[in-house]
């Protein structure tokens, strides 16, 4: 959608609340519900997305003024210093653009981040815009390599050379164009110190491979990137995590969206990611028992929760994982592998778990 | 070897003797209060000035106390309190000040702040200790009388008072007692402080007049809130129920009676000739049997027979002397700046025999404190407790009261959140403190449910008053702020869409007037709310609807 698209989607929103008002009506704002009772697990597309729901938000209704104002505010703010002068910001900066106090009160518009930033996410489901159509983007997270040259603002990006650092993804990669990919997988991972071990190595060269990392939280920027990559150039997409239940959270949120985003699952969500690593197989296989962690209360409860989502329960394979956890009592660390030797991970574990397709779908 | 350490009983004999109570609480001096120097300043001013409150009290004077702290060294205090009481005879002034458990207050069943009599005997004990010095005593009885001027010590072996001055002063007053006592001392401010302290007795009797100086202060000045003196409080005689087998054996012995009927009649409260005669029978005494004939195992099987009757009936109360809930708001109005004040007095009640009553004032808004726990201020027969709050049944009722009924946060098992100051006072013949510091009293289960029925009924006082003029400042407030976002929601919508903004401010302030009235509803019924309890005051300041709509003007 281009920048145009974008006023005019942020006009008709303004347009919409205008008519109310003219009619001396208390003006509403309609929208999906973004609560658990209205996100839906689709099994034929196989992504979570918003149901049919709808919540009302009126201005002359106290519990409702603030949010309100505070939507609108922050698209006007959106529409007159982002758009109409081209630039772009973080969300820390909208949050300061919004944030005064109104005359003649002492309450200010915003008081945390948060407030925005919500706004910003009412935004999004309000009028079907991403956030990156909005200028608005998060902060860059994240390191890429691989035979792949692209061009970014007029900017040339050769993936291959970039060192030890690798490319930075950034929050918005809408307008990268790919000139250039040559590779027959890519591999995400949750630690950036696996990925520095990779690049080390130079895995992606002797693979034909593109490597991706973060740093925890798999951000949107880098779901949107592996998307474009999976769709446009058809690339599998193997995930590598520690072996615990939050390594199958987060396999979970690429492959089916999360809650948070389900309005966005269309452009985040790649159905088609297989998790790799580590499996409560590799365990026994690789004998790392002697690295085990042991589960904690929290763990417990996430593993009681995350086996019970939809798209788990009706899955033997990931049952038979988490019942293995539970049996375990304990997890462990991609980088138990290194106990063996320091490019074990590199050197055997990923190109023969690649080759024999030891996938976990 | 063993031969040489071979002692006998006779060697120890010979270390064996008396210890006397002086020296006793020479070394014990943290079982009166005296732990430390902070503390020991404090008790100093209060046992001084106890006695003289309870000194005014006995010959109906409003009383009028001066009490001064001049720093001598770092560590080092003069506390003068002077009073326009009775004054002492002269033959009784070095055994008041210079003999321990000296007094007449121990022996008598009557509501006062003193109890034990040894209160102003251990101060003079304690400034002796840490200075050596004596206690200076000036007392006059009367205008005609001579003033009195001595210095005393004390023999801490002999527990008796030494005179080192006694002679005959000039003195303007005409009558009265004035101590000056040097001690090791620390003074700082805040809670426990003797500033504090000097605040609540002003607070918790307001008809007395107190000129303060605190070191290197202006002397603060406490007027009266109030010009009556409190209600005399009646002596009785004890209640059956509440005696002790010693002590049952003690009065059988001093006893002026001469049979064990007229001495059950006599000598105890709340009972006749046919209960006597029944408690004898159930004794298998005979009523006309001398008392002082009465071996240890009949006074039991009395004693067993006076707790087991039913038929004695609660002792008589007008032994009590409570402020009342006007004193009470008086006190709480003069000490604390505040929105509204409320104060509950209980009917009087009773534990193992003693009568006693609780009385709860209560101050909301105004200058105290919204993000903090609330102030308590304990008090027993009018002295303030500063020390061992935990310790104290009136924290337990006041954290085991469901304040979040009454428009307060409180999360389990603590102390409510809110601008709250509470005074919970106990007056008793004889309250039940945990240890001779008298700091906290104990947690009779009678006294805990009187304390948690008087704060409920001050607590839903204070309801109505937040529900009135807090509930309906805050729908006020509503209506205002739609009223400020009005112009910053027509100023982002003409960003957004291209309108004028004024015309979208008007429009909008159209439709709001079209709700209004659901709104202004709300304020008319929360004005409305009808403030219960026969006594409450209010602040100067009040956060009313007025003035929120003269803010905005």
């Amino acid at each position: 959608m281009s920048k145009d698209d974008t006023k005019k989607a942020l006009k008709e929103f303004g347009i919409k609340i205008t008519d109310q008002v003219k009619k001396d009506k208390n003006p509403e704002i309609r929208f999906l519900l973004r609560n658990l009772s209205n996100i839906i697990y689709d099994p034929k597309t196989k992504v979570l997305k918003l149901g049919k729901k709808e919540g009302t938000r009126s201005f002359f209704n106290v519990a409702h003024a603030k949010k309100f104002l505070q939507t609108v505010e922050v698209a006007s703010v959106i529409k007159e210093k982002l758009l109409d002068s081209g630039k772009h910001s973080s969300l820390r900066d909208v949050f300061y653009m919004v944030k005064r106090t109104i005359p003649g009160t002492n309450t200010n518009l915003v008081d945390d981040q948060t407030e925005s930033d919500k706004a910003i996410e009412d935004l999004e489901v309000i009028t079907t815009l991403s956030r990156e159509e909005m200028h608005v983007n998060a902060n860059k997270n994240g390191s890429v390599a691989g035979k792949v040259v692209i061009e970014d603002r007029g900017d040339t990006i050769d993936w291959s050379k970039l060192g030890s650092g690798g490319w930075a993804i950034p929050s918005n990669v809408e307008e990268i164009k790919f000139k250039k990919v040559e590779a027959k997988y890519i591999i995400y991972m949750e630690k950036a110190a696996v990925w520095e071990r990779l690049n080390e190595d130079k895995y992606w060269q002797k693979n034909d491979a593109i490597i991706v990392s973060s740093q925890g939280q798999t951000t949107r920027g880098i779901r949107r990137l592996l998307q474009r990559l999976y769709d446009e150039y058809k690339l599998p997409i193997y995930v590598l995590c520690d072996g615990d239940i939050y390594g199958a959270y987060i396999y979970s949120v690429i492959k089916y969206g999360s809650i948070a985003l389900a309005h966005a699952s269309e452009r985040l969500t790649i159905p088609g990611v297989k998790y790799v690593g580590i499996t409560m197989d590799d365990i026994e296989k690789y004998d790392l028992k002697k690295h085990f962690i042991k589960l904690d209360e929290k763990d417990y409860a996430r593993i009681k929760q995350v086996s019970e989502y939809e798209w788990f329960k009706t899955n033997k394979e990931w049952q038979r994982q988490f019942k293995m956890m539970k049996e375990f009592k304990a997890k462990v660390e991609i980088q138990s592998l290194s106990a063996k030797d320091i490019s074990f991970v590199s050197e055997t574990y990923l190109p023969n778990k690649i080759k024999n397709k030891e996938f976990l779908d | 070897m063993g031969a040489e350490h071979k002692v006998t009983a006779e060697d120890l004999a010979k270390k064996q003797r008396e210890i006397s109570v002086s020296e006793f609480f020479a070394k014990n001096r943290h079982l009166l209060g005296f732990d430390n120097p902070r503390k020991a300043l404090l008790m100093a001013v209060k046992e001084a000035v106890d006695n003289s409150l309870d000194a005014t009290q006995e010959i109906g004077v409003l009383p009028e106390i001066i009490v001064e702290l001049h720093q001598l060294k770092e560590d080092r205090f003069k506390v003068v309190v002077e009073d326009n009481g009775p004054g002492i005879v002269k033959e009784q002034i070095p055994k008041v000040f210079g003999k321990l458990l000296y007094g007449s207050k121990f022996h008598r069943l009557r509501q006062s702040r003193g109890q034990q009599g040894i209160g102003i005997s251990a101060v003079l004990l304690y400034g002796q200790l840490t200075t050596g010095k004596g206690m200076l005593i000036t007392s006059k009885t009367g205008s005609k009388a001579n003033a009195h001027y001595y210095e005393i010590h004390i023999d801490t072996q002999k527990n008796e008072p030494i005179i080192r001055q006694d002679k005959v002063i000039d003195w303007k007053k005409d009558q009265g007692t004035r101590i000056e006592v040097e001690l090791q001392g620390i003074y700082q401010k805040g809670k426990q402080s003797v500033d504090e302290f000097i605040k609540e007795v002003a607070l918790i009797n307001p008809h007395a007049k107190i000129m303060y100086k605190a070191p290197d202060q202006d002397t603060l000045m406490y007027m009266r809130g109030i010009e009556e003196l409190p209600k005399e409080a009646k002596e009785i005689k004890p209640h059956p129920h509440g005696v002790e087998l010693g002590v049952l054996i003690r009065m059988l012995h001093s006893t002026t009676t001469g049979s064990v009927s007229s001495f059950l009649q006599n000598d105890f409260s709340r009972i006749s000739l046919a209960l006597a005669q029944e408690i004898c029978g159930t004794a298998r005494i005979s009523p006309r049997a001398r008392p002082s004939t009465i071996v240890r195992d009949e006074a039991e099987a009395m004693y067993n027979a006076l707790q087991k009757n039913e038929k004695i009936i609660a002792p008589p109360t007008d032994c009590l002397s409570p402020l009342g809930e006007e004193a009470l708001i008086r006190g709480l109005r003069k000490e604390i700046d505040a929105e509204f004040y409320a104060a509950v007095t209980r009917r009087p009640s009773v534990y193992r025999g003693m009568p006693f009553l609780i009385e709860v004032g209560i101050a909301y808004g105004g200058s105290l404190e919204k993000e903090e726990p609330i102030r308590i201020m304990r008090f027993a027969n009018r002295v303030p407790l500063l020390y061992q709050q935990g310790a104290c049944s009136s924290t337990d009722a006041v954290v085991s009261t469901a304040w979040r009924s009454y428009g307060l946060s409180q999360s389990k098992e603590s102390l409510p959140i809110g601008p709250v100051a509470l005074v919970i006072h106990m007056a008793s013949v004889w309250v039940p403190f945990t240890s001779e510091a008298k700091e906290a009293i104990a947690p009779y289960d009678e006294i805990l449910k009187e304390m948690k029925l008087a704060l409920q009924e001050a607590g839903r006082q204070m309801y109505s008053y937040i529900r009135k003029t807090v509930r309906a400042r805050e729908q006020q407030e509503r209506v205002n702020l739609f009223e400020k976002y009005i112009p910053e929601l027509a100023a982002s919508l003409s960003v957004l869409t291209g309108e004028k903004k004024l015309e979208l401010q008007e429009h909008l302030e159209k439709a709001l007037k079209k709700g209004l009235k659901d709104l202004l509803a709300e304020v008319k019924e929360a004005e409305n709310i009808e403030i219960k309890g026969k006594h409450v005051a209010y602040g100067e300041k009040q956060s009313t609807l007025d003035e929120g709509e003269h803010a905005d003007e």
